[in-house]
């Protein structure tokens, strides 16, 4: 048994566990303190110094998301000093920044906003013009990502996510004093600064001091341009949070108003990423089972993630030999949508606008890969994130939850519970065993892989298929591939197949996913949440292994005759690239 | 401009020497940047990075520490090192224009080093002398009340 501590906040008695601090013993019952830099378990150094209360007996103010708790402590959260204090703090802040929010990637989301709101800040330094302005600095060079230094509150949540989420601790402050930045060193241009994509920094941020490329204008000009056909997949992981951003719990399920949203936007074709995880799970498969039966460079490596890709290229490039040479399901889809579909419905591919939605950041760098494109296109013309497409959904005045749910139209759109769990960390993994053991054994074999599901940062299993023993692990997250592969470097066991994402939690927690409040970060376990609705759909669809979906089967008869066969290899396969970063010439 | 910063082998080597000595005590990183300042004048991107793998810290973080401490630079200094102030008592009276001045004069702008590695220009923030505004300081030397013409006669001085 816990032991509780009795305390009294705002005349109200309470007992709450001893390592509790004030914030969170106010949180528990429903006093919520204000807050700009503290995200629990990630950045908790306080210093915005927003969460101050008063505690009897004790000079000063104190900030309640540092304080513990003790026995018989009596809190105030409100009076007017503390409310002075936190409207002068806020005016500060607001005097230094640059308000764009009509089109800021946060314009819904903003924990800085909510607070000037919450007081009613004004903003007369600003208006005054007090202060020499800050000098703003952009950082937008990236195919993937923009530092936006005007619009932030030099917090520090996304130099500690970047530091215990990826491991890789790209972001750091520059300078101290009235000319602190938050970025890469020097403000270095973060493609070549070692930052894989995974935007976690992004989900960490309160503000939209850092966002991902906002590509909607490229929509919207394909939308307008007569001779275009907008073609577009949708990742697995989108329909398990988008509806986030429309005021639905985290962990609903919003797939057939998703599809009815983009036709709504005038969309033409709507085929689904979850049928290309299919495809890759049969080009994988027999990868994977060419490899382990002719000697092939094992163990061999799940190529989906781009945040991984990035990972690989960048940290460990002498291990390139063991990525899969498959591309993501994003690039397969595009490759096909240019050729096979462009084929049958008639179309010029040079007259395809090819859009794709998805909870990844990466992804946008992924798509302009100068290998990506045939006869000067590009297989991916336009990523968006899960919150770009909701952005457009609002300023359409798209009534999202009221849209009659639809089906997605055209071949490239069925699926099975195999390509939909790819969207969580172990489900590419699940997916290919289902087909590679059912092929080696000739035989039905089981469905589910539980051990490799749930949230561990490296999960490992071994199964015997055909009389082998075969290892296989999960990875997911920077920090947990860091650790996975200093133990895979060192360690005497085989393994054979290893699965890596580059997001914690795999693509339902990836970087362009909707953005969950610090609050409600500590509230609700997300990652969970959001798979559930992936298991859910794999657990009600017809087929669940990728080799029974039918639409796979004719896609292999009409065109690809057969798995990994030359055709496949032109249009799904791909190669990668040693990287370097911090290449002081390219600055 | 940027000064060329002189990176040899042996330089590395001796880094590499001292680091190993730091890494047996706990808290590397201060005392090697110490080093690294000391070796090459200043630490620059490629000497983070050796340092960045060595011990195991991102770029980014060293360079944080490398910013933060006025003692560290990333780029090499030159001989004599001209602030001018900046704070507020300084700048209402004018030392903008002295910044100016200065920078006109050297053609280098605030951060920068002349190509004869002569003189360094930094803006620094109050440094307590307000009496005497505007203020500049030429190696920790305070000249209070200053011009335009003064700070153009000063210049002249270390020139030579
Ligand atoms: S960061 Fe917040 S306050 Fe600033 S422009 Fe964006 S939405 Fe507005
Ligand atoms: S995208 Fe990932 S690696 Fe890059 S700065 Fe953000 S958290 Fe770090
Ligand atoms: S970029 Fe965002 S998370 Fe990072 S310090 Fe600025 S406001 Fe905070
Ligand atoms: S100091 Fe407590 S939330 Fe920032």
């Amino acid at each position: 048994m816990q032991k509780l501590i009795n305390l009294t906040i705002d005349g109200i008695n309470l007992s709450v566990p001893e390592d509790f601090t004030v914030m969170q013993a106010a949180d528990s019952i429903g006093i919520s303190v204000p807050r700009l830099c503290f995200l629990k378990g990630i950045h908790e150094e306080s210093n915005c110094r927003l969460c101050i209360v008063k505690i009897e007996g004790q000079n000063g103010l104190k900030t309640s998301c540092s304080t513990k708790v003790q026995e018989g402590m009596v809190v105030e959260t409100d009076n007017e000093e503390i409310y002075e204090n936190v409207c002068f703090n806020l005016e500060l802040l607001a005097g230094n920044h640059k308000f764009e929010c009509w089109k800021c990637s946060r314009e819904n989301s903003c924990e800085f906003l909510d607070l000037l709101r919450r007081f009613n800040v004004d903003n007369d330094f600003s208006n005054l013009d007090l202060f020499a302005p800050k000098e703003i600095k952009m950082n937008k060079t990236s195919d993937a990502m923009v530092i936006d230094t005007s619009k932030c509150v030099l917090c520090g949540r996304c130099v500690s996510a970047c530091e215990k989420q990826s491991g890789l601790g790209i972001l750091n402050f520059n300078h101290r004093g009235s000319e602190t930045y938050v970025g890469p060193a020097l403000f270095h241009n973060l493609e070549d600064a070692g930052c894989i994509y995974c935007g976690k920094c992004i989900q960490a941020c309160p503000t939209g001091g850092l966002r991902a490329q906002d590509h909607i204008k490229f929509l919207e000009r394909a939308l307008r341009d007569k001779e275009k056909v907008v073609i577009c997949q949708v990742a697995p992981a989108v329909r398990a949070a988008l509806g986030e951003e429309f005021g639905y719990p985290i962990g609903t399920n919003v797939e057939g108003q998703m599809f009815a949203a983009l036709k709504k936007i005038g969309i033409n074709e709507i085929i689904d990423t979850n049928f290309t995880a299919d495809l890759t799970i049969i080009e994988e498969g027999h990868e994977f089972i060419n490899r382990l039966q002719n000697g092939g460079v094992l163990p061999m490596f799940t190529s989906c993630s781009p945040g991984w890709i990035n990972y690989l290229e960048i940290y460990y490039p002498e291990l390139i030999p063991n990525l899969s040479s498959c591309k993501s399901p994003q690039q397969m889809a595009g490759a096909l949508i240019k050729t096979y579909y462009a084929e049958k419905l008639g179309v010029d591919p040079k007259n395809i606008f090819s859009l794709s939605i998805m909870p990844c950041v990466a992804k946008k760098a992924e798509a302009t890969r100068p290998e990506f494109g045939r006869d000067g296109y590009r297989d991916v013309d336009c990523v968006l994130t899960t919150r770009e497409i909701a952005r457009m959904i609002r300023h359409r005045g798209i009534p999202f939850r009221d849209l009659e749910p639809m089906k997605p139209f055209g071949d490239l759109s069925r699926y099975t519970g195999a390509g939909s769990i790819f969207g969580v960390t172990g489900g590419v993994m699940e997916a290919a065993l289902r087909t590679v053991t059912e092929i080696l054994e000739g035989k039905t074999s089981p469905i589910e892989f539980k051990e490799i599901r749930g949230l561990a940062d490296i999960k490992e299993a071994t199964y015997k298929v055909a009389g082998v023993d075969v290892n296989v692990a999960v990875v997911h997250g920077g920090a947990g591939i860091k650790a996975f592969i200093k133990h895979m470097k060192t360690t005497d066991k085989q393994y054979h197949f290893v699965e890596f994402m580059g997001c914690t939690g795999g693509c339902i927690n990836g970087g362009g996913q909707p953005i969950v409040s610090a609050i409600n970060q500590e509230k609700y376990d997300v990652r969970t949440l959001r798979s559930q609705v992936l298991y859910d759909i794999d657990a009600k669809t017809e087929f669940r292994k990728s080799h029974e979906n039918p639409a796979i089967k004719a896609l292999y008869s009409e065109f690809l005759n057969e798995p990994n066969s030359h055709k496949s290899h032109e249009l799904l396969h791909t190669v990668y690239r040693k990287r370097s970063f911090y290449e002081v010439e390219k600055k | 401009m940027e000064t060329k910063v002189d990176i040899t082998n042996e330089k590395i080597d001796l880094l590499y020497a001292e680091m190993e000595k730091h890494k047996q005590k706990s808290g590397p990183l201060m005392p090697t940047l110490h080093s690294a300042q000391r070796i090459f004048g200043c630490i620059p991107i490629e000497i983070q990075k050796i340092i960045s793998k060595e011990l195991d810290i991102s770029v980014a973080r060293i360079n944080g520490v490398v910013t933060f401490y006025g003692h560290f630079s990333v780029v090499p200094k030159g001989k004599n090192i001209i602030s001018v102030c900046l704070g507020t008592a300084c700048y209402v009276k004018g030392s903008g224009g002295i910044l100016d001045t200065v920078s006109h004069e050297l053609k280098i702008s605030v951060g920068e080093t002349t190509d004869d590695g002569l003189f360094t220009l930094e803006g620094t923030r109050c440094i307590g002398a307000c009496g005497l505004a505007p203020v500049f300081m030429i190696n920790g030397e305070v000249y209070g009340n200053a011009s335009v013409q003064m700070v153009k006669d000063i210049i002249a001085k270390y020139k030579t």
